[in-house]
């Protein structure tokens, strides 16, 4: 058995500890933030809090939780935070097909949250590890900027 | 208020929050999981397949349990579902087992033990022989006589190399069969491609099958006609096993056995009169199809009309065969076939241009097309060609020419600098008569008691916010709310047939059957009543007639444009390049969202820049070499730049309030762009895409 805190709520996994933490999220507790792309930490599509930091779920084992805090993409929507994203992604065009954007949204977190003032190389760097295929990244990029523009003490 | 002004998109909220269902994302009662024993060999003869001991509740499908025909329904059948005795590439599958633990399911297919007699395989374009397609067509004299006459002739041979769609949801679907009717629910472009190749293979009716698009994590051609393919190995399976079956690709099985841009070889021969005037140009054109024809011959049909480029040439000569090998079969991808030929024709001209001891541009302006110039099919261009415009705007915004003259000056050390232009067009929608004779899109608007109305129409959003777009000209025509307009995922059950999501159509023909459907029901509202409207395709009847055997008239009603400029820093002692600016102007008619449309042209470039630069992919033996994305490598928000964007309006007639193809053009211009750009910091000529690094290098270090 496995232990965490899961978006907030304590919870125990029936999970092997090597079994993949991306499975446990969406099988287990039924969150469907994150999302299989590639299945081997290329493409960012799987992406969750770990204590504050990115990691890809998908090539995470469930055992490296244990007593950790793990934050994906259905409970960061309830913040504040998340609210300011969801209208400067909406205003910026910043989402296309979707399946990359709980990813982006997670990547945007980790950064603010230890940087509330990036620059736009800052920013770059922060998504690097997440693929977006369809809007060419200037769009998500003018986003999380927007956001720390107007995030006054949200970050 | 303008049509253009952005609005938050229809599918934002359930996107944004994470609730949007994707096929990974919605559970089907009973549901089981599928996966394909895939042929190791590039071509053979299946000899045995010995399964392991199948435990309870897990199954072997094969050809023997498809209930219809095992031919997968594309433009031809010819493809199997499930291989015969005959596998053609390397990845094919062959029959798929299903049980209720997914790792269980795979262990069983990597045990399953298949022997073949292999034959002797095509493993490369070169080495092909046999066609899926051909053509050949002139315009005005014949070209012995034209290159008899010429003072001098150019020839050239480019190529170009495989570029995955790199779609970050990979393919997958769920089949369903109960009560004798068969439902397939997944990522997808054309649930009625799907529900047409489902019918023949299940040997059912339209009444009895039912196809349903769920949230689709990008396509971009790739899922064009895959999940055709896909959608019937599960639908199969749910008949045998009684028992939804799920079948999702993971990466590297996606990458090395689905569908891809088709490499290509293409040939110039260029005449050049004693004034050092272009007379004609002779063009050959070979894809690489890959094993099975698929979209094949109607991408070919796509590069052959693209061959010239955006240039009026008195004599052209024009011939192109997609060529069938061993290797895996190769679909739509953004720009569908396009991409070949303009980055070849841009690269000549600029070639020619430098022999001539001329800068690209004050070349390429002598031959520029204008309305009413003759294409090289003998249709014509139109309407207005907006070049003047775009090339004035190119200037404004990057200043090309005086960084072209600054750049052209004779530069030393390690970092470089180039500045590169391409021009190019989309002919829009679907190639010749295809919409009149096969598609013969249908949509209906239906409006409820409470005066919101609903769009019925077969296309999916896959990203490229169509669902806004048409809610937009819907609202827009009604002269009501957007709140008002209600657009779903389309299952064919509910809507009609409008045709399928692609070509660059959708917004152009079947936003245009809304605008005019939105019209009829703004004529006819009945307050508080329930009332239906439906319309369909009308051929503009300015068009010259298509013969697709000749290949003559007019492909395409119209034209869109697009002009690209790329400037960068050459490393020359890594080869690598550094973007300093991008820059796109796109005549797309009229965009219907601003924000849609730059979406489009940021998302459609970076692919383009990947293509002319990183995305490299090979075979080897048959197998794809780079099956993942740690080997295939797609740009990064840290491989590029801020881009500018800009429109020129152009409306169009034949599109809603003026709109016309704009999602694949965005594609088409980077590479060339890219590849003049390194061209002219290294000083070197290219003649292959993708550019990557180590091309450049080797050049580099070639003297001269």
């Amino acid at each position: 058995m496995i232990e965490f805190t899961l978006n907030g709520k304590a919870v125990e996994s029936q999970a092997g500890p090597t079994d993949r933490l991306l499975d446990v999220l969406r099988n287990e507790f039924g969150c469907r933030g994150p999302k299989e792309g590639c299945g081997e930490g290329e493409c960012g599509a799987c992406s969750c809090l770990v204590d504050g930091k990115l990691m890809n779920s998908c090539i995470t084992p469930a055992g490296a939780v244990a007593g950790r805090t793990v934050v994906t993409l259905d409970g960061f929507r309830d913040t504040d935070q998340y609210k300011l994203l969801d209208q400067t992604f909406a205003e910026a065009g910043a989402v296309q097909c979707g399946f990359c954007t709980p990813g982006m949204i997670m990547a945007a977190q980790a950064l603010l949250s230890k940087n509330p003032h990036p620059t736009e190389q800052e920013i770059r760097l922060a998504i690097s590890g997440n693929l977006c295929r369809c809007t060419g990244y200037n769009m998500i990029i003018n986003a999380i900027s927007l956001a720390a523009e107007r995030g006054k003490g949200l970050w | 208020m303008d049509i253009s002004t952005p609005v938050v998109k229809k599918d934002h909220e359930v996107k944004m929050s994470g609730r949007a269902e994707y096929i990974a994302d919605h559970p089907f009662p009973g549901e089981i999981w599928g996966t394909m024993v895939r042929s190791t060999v590039p071509f053979g003869k299946i000899r045995s397949i010995k399964l392991p001991d199948l435990p309870e509740g897990y199954t072997a499908v094969t050809a023997d349990d498809v209930p219809g025909e095992n031919l997968l329904k594309v433009v031809t059948s010819e493809q199997p579902i499930f291989a015969g005795d005959t596998v053609r590439f390397l990845g094919e599958g062959i029959l798929m087992i299903t049980g209720p633990d997914l790792t269980e399911v795979k262990r069983l297919a990597a045990e399953t033990e298949v022997t073949y007699e292999e034959y002797e395989p095509v493993l490369s374009l070169d080495e092909a022989t046999d066609t899926c397609a051909h053509y050949h067509f002139t315009k005005g004299r014949a070209m012995d006589e034209v290159f008899a006459e010429a003072a001098e002739v150019i020839e050239e041979t480019f190529t170009t190399g495989y570029q995955e769609q790199a779609y970050l949801e990979p393919q997958g679907a769920v089949g369903v069969y109960k009560d004798g009717r068969a439902e397939i629910f997944g990522s997808m472009q054309c649930p009625y491609y799907v529900k047409n190749a489902c019918k023949q293979t299940m040997g059912l009716d339209d009444d009895h099958v039912r196809i349903v698009q769920m949230t689709t994590g990008g396509g971009f051609g790739g899922k064009e006609d895959y999940p055709s393919l896909i959608g019937c190995q599960v639908a199969v399976a749910a008949k045998k096993t009684g028992h939804p079956v799920r079948m999702i690709l993971n990466r590297r099985e996606d990458m090395a056995s689905t569908p891809k841009r088709h490499p290509s070889k293409i040939t110039y021969k260029v005449a050049l009169d004693g004034s050092k005037h272009i007379t004609g140009i002779k063009a050959d054109i070979l894809l690489d199809a890959g094993a099975y024809a698929g979209l094949s011959d109607v991408v070919l049909q796509r590069s052959l009309l693209s061959a010239i480029g955006c240039y009026n040439i008195e004599n052209t000569d024009i011939t192109g065969a997609a060529m069938l090998t061993n290797l895996v079969s190769n679909g739509a991808y953004r720009g569908f076939g396009a991409p070949q030929s303009f980055f070849a024709i841009e690269t000549m001209m600029d070639h020619i241009a430098y022999k001539l001891g001329k800068d690209p541009l004050d070349f390429k302006k002598e031959y520029f097309v204008k309305q009413g110039d003759i294409t090289c099919s003998e249709g014509v261009f139109h309407h207005h060609v907006p070049i003047p415009e775009m090339l004035e705007k190119a200037e404004e915004l990057t200043d090309y020419s005086s960084k072209y003259a600054e750049y052209k000056k004779p530069q030393t050390g390690r970092f470089r600098k180039g500045i590169g232009m391409s021009m190019v067009f989309h002919g829009c929608g679907f190639t010749g008569a295809a919409e009149k004779e096969f598609i013969k899109a249908v949509v209906k608007i239906h409006k409820y008691a409470d005066d919101t109305v609903e769009i019925l129409a077969s296309n999916s959003d896959i990203g490229q916010g169509i669902k806004t777009t048409f809610a937009k000209i819907v609202a827009e025509g009604l002269g009501i709310p957007l709140s008002d307009v209600k657009i779903e995922n389309p299952d064919t059950d509910r809507v009609p047939d409008s045709g399928p999501t692609v070509a660059s159509r959708s917004l152009m023909i079947v936003g245009k059957l809304l605008e005019r459907a939105a019209a009829r029901l703004k004529a006819e509202w009945k307050p508080g009543e329930e009332q239906e409207v439906e319309e369909h395709y009308k051929h503009p009847d300015f068009m010259l007639p298509w013969d697709g055997k000749a290949f003559h008239g007019d492909a395409y009603p119209t034209y869109s444009w697009a002009l690209n400029v790329v400037e960068l820093e050459l490393d020359t002692l890594t080869g690598q390049s550094r973007l300093l600016s991008v820059c796109g102007i796109f005549d797309v008619g009229k965009d219907i969202d601003r924000t849609i449309m730059v979406g489009q042209a940021q998302g459609g470039m970076l692919q383009g820049l990947g293509y002319g630069s990183i995305e490299n992919m090979e075979t080897k033996e048959g197998r794809v070499l780079q099956n993942s994305f740690t080997d295939y490598m797609i740009p990064t928000a840290e491989d590029t730049v801020p881009f500018q964007i800009a429109f020129i309006d152009n409306p169009y007639d034949g599109g809603p309030k003026g709109a016309k193809g704009a999602g694949e053009l965005t594609l088409v211009g980077a590479a060339p762009a890219f590849e003049a750009a390194v061209e002219q910091a290294s000083g070197k000529r290219f003649f292959s895409i993708p550019l990557t690094p180590e091309k450049v290098l080797m050049a580099l270090s070639e003297k001269g």
